[in-house]
């Protein structure tokens, strides 16, 4: 059990949709070297998780802690003698994040189209496996600083565009 | 697949997945762009998106568009956009690898790092740190240097700026090509650290914390200043408690640091912290050390109860894990928590019921075992293979503690066995259901039948032949020996060639055993020996010649008790014997036997977390001594080492000299091995040579002296003795030991010594010879067989009463720790309740005698022992016998 103490804690960040599919996915050690054995742990790690919501669970050998969305499924992932709560703290920090990124619309259109948000905001949070930051008021402050001339602007337009549609269709 | 999300697409109303039919190609095509003028900040931030996008995808970017997407990347950093340079900054991590000569763009970071825009310092040197590798530093290291001689205010805000608190990771890499870096450098950094861990900013803290210990990891009084500083200065950060924490178990684990040292007040301290990942950790630090007392165990297991009925999934499963670790040693600490692990075995996450019923069977009674049993066969389906393995371990460990249950258990285990799984699994499987069989003659036939069921279809060779071996070794024993044969035999026909091999070593051992098989395996054996195989085509001819003999020594000697040498040995004597030739057939006996014999006992059962090292093949103590001794010139001629002793002290701990001796045996002599260490720093003792006194049978040949020894340096003296040939009293001796030595006076601080010395000598305690020195225990899996074949030439027998032995396991423990012999086919263990029982022992007398010895028991007013030894020669049995009467 004493291993050497260290701030490496995370040793991947993974974001599913509903048919298991990878939309994100950042490893940050050697564990699974070759995109062929992550796609397999990946699959593994779905059939797994996809029909409970039970927060968490121990997967070839690893600390799998995850958390679904409508469509989506975050994952993050640790080894077996990490703190459990630390891995749940960069989960929560990821979800809140993007749910704040993304006016709590934590799904899967809305985050293809803020890709670029995600992957600032993951890189905020976890760095080579690092954790930088737990707290999504900071993250979320850090990513959406460029707000002013990115395509997020936009968002609330599309956002009251939606509203609108969804309103002519109830009509 | 595509269809599909046309048309989830469709209902959301709105367009399809923006990069569903990315093309790589298209992608770096539409790259082009960027060395437009003037640049399109969003249509090129789009394009950077979708190649991270594309590289997240683990899409393969060969080398040449890779560097050429890379370098027209480079020219986005003339536009001000802050998202275009931090998604610049990405694509610089995400292509550092894939990429050539991303060198290119130290300059521009180096300028973002130092410049004044403060978003950009933090990831400008996360994205430096990268690129760098020993070939560039030195190009970075003038900026870093600059920056430091300069106190370039920019670097010292980065530092301190919680925005980039980044600075720790760039440290990292300096600190590990610290060679190029001047001490004082990194001695300055330490202080920057130093002060960044008292920050505000919690996550600062926390990487300060990890740095400054990185730092100092190998100085364990830096870390233990360290440790002081921070536990009563208090820390911000939760992380950096835990780190605090994990450091602080460290190194009470590496000081041996007593449980009342400050240390562990302060985890145990953080019980109360308000953070519940500060609490859990340190719970589970004071678990996971060793030797924790229940006492101590008490507060950290009681914090652990509480977080039972959390309603956080994490936290329960967290605690419930833990408190499974502490039941696996201290039962009893953890049967206060009964109740609140019954309200988890229904809990909805499955790996949290799993944990909380395996921990219950651990620690609760007899009486619940077959409702928990029942309770996880209604979900063990749907757990995860880890948690499957945890559940067979929990119950290899409750048919050791309630013996009686192992009908259910076993019940249990063959539906699981059906069930599918992993190999691990498997084989937690298979070897507790072997290890019941061991225990429990009375379920050996239902388990064999399971086995024999699970080989049917099973995937697994290791697990095959393993259990082909076990079904050779117990199958021919049962009163039905006849059924297990179609099950061996549908092997040969249908499996790998490992496994048809191993088939037909146990069709073999049902020919030797069964007379009335014989006729029927030999027809077998004929046709096994047409198969495709080498293998099994030469174990097929070899049986069958055997097995034709029908001589009961020729199959108790090749079929059923294989080979005993240690196999490095072997290899090395068939190497040595291949230099030299000679005439001379090869001698088996000149082999060293193997020093652990293969015990007949159960594996344990890889823990959760499989490690994937594999076993290092460590050279053997034995072999260690061989080559030490070999080395010696006057021990040439010995032979081969027949058995080291294990130490025996010759002194008392705290004395001016300490001794111990090895003995070590060979065929006709005996080399004792004194390792002496002198424990004066004024003396330097010189010539050193353990004078020996043996009763008459016993010839002392040689000393070999140490010739000097300094001051807490261990040195060896040696001394040869003869051993009398045909003496039945040789097997125990007792001797008197006599150090003696030159001292030279010398002074303790140089160590330099005085001209003159004067002899002295030194009185050891008796050293004992005991006729367990003599033999090498050998494991003979079938007794009988190996009875017979020695056969009844010198068989003695001789009756004695042990009049202060009260019970049958007390004596049967004496007579193996005395004569050293391998207990067999499990006669070490007394049944419960019996008045006499049968000790079989197998060993190889010094000169590579087979030794057997049978002693029955039987209990009255103390023990009576009749004991019946067997041996190719007679001298041994003399021997044997002299020394227990």
């Amino acid at each position: 059990f004493n291993t050497e103490p260290s701030l490496y804690t995370v040793k991947a960040v993974l974001i599913l949709d509903n048919d298991g599919d990878r939309l994100y996915a950042k490893y940050y050690d050697d564990t699974y070297p070759t995109v062929k054995e992550q796609k397999a742990f990946e699959k593994n790690i779905f059939n797994k998780t996809h029909r409970t919501d039970s927060e968490i669970a121990l997967l070839e050998g690893l600390t799998v802690v995850y958390k679904s969305n409508i469509d989506l499924f975050f994952y993050v992932i640790g080894s077996s003698h990490e703190n459990e709560l630390m891995l749940m703290a960069v989960l929560n920090c990821l979800f809140d994040s993007l749910s704040q990124m993304l006016r709590k619309n934590v799904e899967r259109r809305a985050l293809l189209e803020n890709m670029e948000g995600l992957f600032l905001a993951v890189d905020e949070i976890v760095d080579g496996g690092v954790i930088l930051e737990s707290d999504p008021q900071q993250v979320v402050h850090r990513v959406a600083l460029r707000v002013s001339s990115s395509p997020l602007l936009s968002s609330p337009l599309r956002n009251i565009q939606q509203t609108l549609m969804l309103l002519v269709c109830q009509l | 697949m595509i269809k599909k999300f046309d048309k989830k697409d469709e209902e959301s109303g709105s367009g399809s997945n923006p990069f569903q039919h990315l093309e790589k190609s298209a992608v770096l095509q539409e790259a082009r762009i960027f060395n437009e003028t003037p640049i399109n900040p969003r249509r090129c931030l789009h394009i950077l998106t979708k190649i991270i996008y594309l590289l997240n995808q683990g899409e393969h970017f060969g080398t040449t568009e890779a560097t050429e997407a890379f370098f027209a990347m480079t020219r986005l950093f003339q536009s001000n956009d802050q998202t275009l340079r931090r998604m610049c900054y990405l694509t610089i991590k995400e292509m550092a690898n894939i990429s050539e000569d991303v060198i290119i763009v130290t300059s521009s970071l180096t300028k973002d790092m130092t410049g004044k825009e403060d978003v950009y310092r933090g990831p400008a040197i996360r994205a430096l740190c990268r690129i760098t590798d020993t070939t560039m530093l030195q190009a970075i290291e003038r900026y870093m240097k600059q920056a430091i001689v300069d106190k370039v205010p920019s670097f010292i805000l980065l530092v301190y700026c919680p925005m980039s608190h980044c600075w720790q990771s760039f440290l990292f890499i300096c600190i590990q090509h610290m060679v190029k870096m001047s001490y004082d450098v990194v001695k300055r950094w330490v202080n920057e650290a130093q002060e960044a861990a008292s920050s505000d900013n919690i996550m600062v803290q926390y990487h300060a914390l990890g740095l400054l210990y990185h730092l100092r990891k190998n100085d364990r009084l830096a870390v233990t200043k360290m440790l002081n500083k921070f536990t009563k200065s208090g820390l911000k950060s939760p992380f950096a408690y835990c780190m605090l924490i994990r450091i602080a178990s460290k190194l009470l684990d590496e000081t041996e640091g007593g449980h009342d040292s400050p240390l562990f007040d302060f985890i145990e301290s953080c019980l109360r912290n308000k953070n519940e990942m500060v609490v859990y950790e340190a719970a589970s630090a004071i678990v996971h050390m060793p030797n924790c007392t229940a006492r101590e165990l008490a507060p950290a297991v009681s914090v652990l109860q509480l977080f039972c009925s959390s309603p956080k999934a994490a936290l329960r499963y967290a605690a419930v894990r833990t408190l499974n670790k502490v039941a696996m040693k201290h039962p009893s600490a953890v049967t206060a928590c009964n109740l609140d692990l019954e309200n988890l075995i229904t809990d909805s996450n499955r790996s949290i019921a799993t944990l909380a019923i395996t921990t219950l069977l651990k620690t609760g009674s007899e009486s619940s075992v077959d409702r928990l049993m029942k309770q996880i066969s209604s979900f063990v389906s749907e757990i995860s293979d880890e948690f499957k393995v945890v559940v067979v371990q929990a119950i290899s460990a409750l048919c050791q503690k309630y013996p009686r249950k192992h009908s259910v258990m076993m019940n249990f285990l063959s539906n699981m066995l059906r069930d599918d799984g992993g190999f691990e699994y498997k084989r937690a499987i298979v070897d507790c259901i072997i290890s019941i069989i061991e225990e429990n003659p009375e379920s050996k036939e239902t388990g064999l039948a399971h086995l024999c069921e699970f080989i049917e279809d099973c995937e697994h060779t290791v697990l095959a032949t393993k259990i082909l071996h076990l079904l050779g070794k117990e199958g021919p024993r049962t009163p039905q020996p006849s059924k297990y044969i179609r099950f061996i035999f549908n092997r040969v026909v249908l499996e790998s060639e490992a496994v048809r091999a191993a088939a037909v070593s146990a069709l073999a051992k049902f020919g030797a055993q069964n007379d009335d098989l014989l006729p029927s395996v030999l027809v077998l054996m004929q046709r096994c020996m047409m198969d495709s195989d080498d293998e099994v085509r030469d174990r097929a001819t070899f049986y069958m010649n055997v097995l034709q003999q029908k001589q009961k020594a020729l199959n108790a000697a090749y079929i059923f008790n294989g080979l005993s040498v240690s196999i490095p040995g072997l290899e090395k004597s068939l190497h040595q014997y291949t230099l030299e030739p000679t005439e001379k057939p090869f001698d088996m006996k000149t082999v060293p036997l193997a020093t652990t014999p293969i015990t007949e006992q159960k594996t344990e059962i890889a823990p959760v977390a499989t490690s994937k090292l594999p076993e290092k093949l460590a050279p053997s103590r034995q072999d260690i001594y061989q080559e030490q001794l070999a080395a010696i010139p006057d021990f040439q001629g010995l032979g081969p080492l027949f058995k080291s002793s294990e130490p025996v002290q010759l002194t008392e701990a705290e004395t001016e000299y300490v001794v111990r001796c090895v003995k070590h045996t060979f065929a006709r002599h005996m080399v004792f091995q004194f390792d002496c260490t002198n424990t004066l720093n004024d003396q330097l003792l010189q010539k050193v040579v353990v004078q020996m006194e043996p009763s008459e049978s016993y010839e002392v040949i040689h000393h070999i002296p140490a010739p000097s020894l300094p001051y807490s340096q261990p040195g060896s003296c040696y001394t040869l003795v003869r051993l009398p040939d045909d003496d039945p009293t040789a097997g125990r001796n007792t001797m008197g030991c006599t150090m003696k030595y030159l001292v030279r006076d010398c002074d303790p601080n140089t160590g330099e010594p005085d001209d003159d010395g004067y002899d002295d000598e030194y009185v050891l305690e008796d050293l004992e010879v005991t006729v367990a020195d003599h033999i090498q225990k050998v494991l003979k899996p079938n007794f009988g067989a190996a009875w017979e074949e020695v056969g009844d030439e010198f068989e003695k027998e001789e009756t004695f009463a042990l009049a202060s032995v009260r019970t049958l396991d007390e004596a049967v423990g004496n007579i193996i720790s005395f004569l050293g012999m391998q207990p067999c086919e499990r006669s070490d263990k007394v049944p419960e309740n019996k008045n006499s029982h049968v000790l079989f022992l197998a060993g190889v007398f010094r000169g590579g005698h087979d030794v057997l010895v049978r002693a029955r028991l039987a209990l009255a007013d103390g023990v009576t022992m009749q004991v019946t030894v067997r041996s190719g020669e007679e001298t041994v049995v003399d021997v044997i016998l002299a020394s227990v009467g």
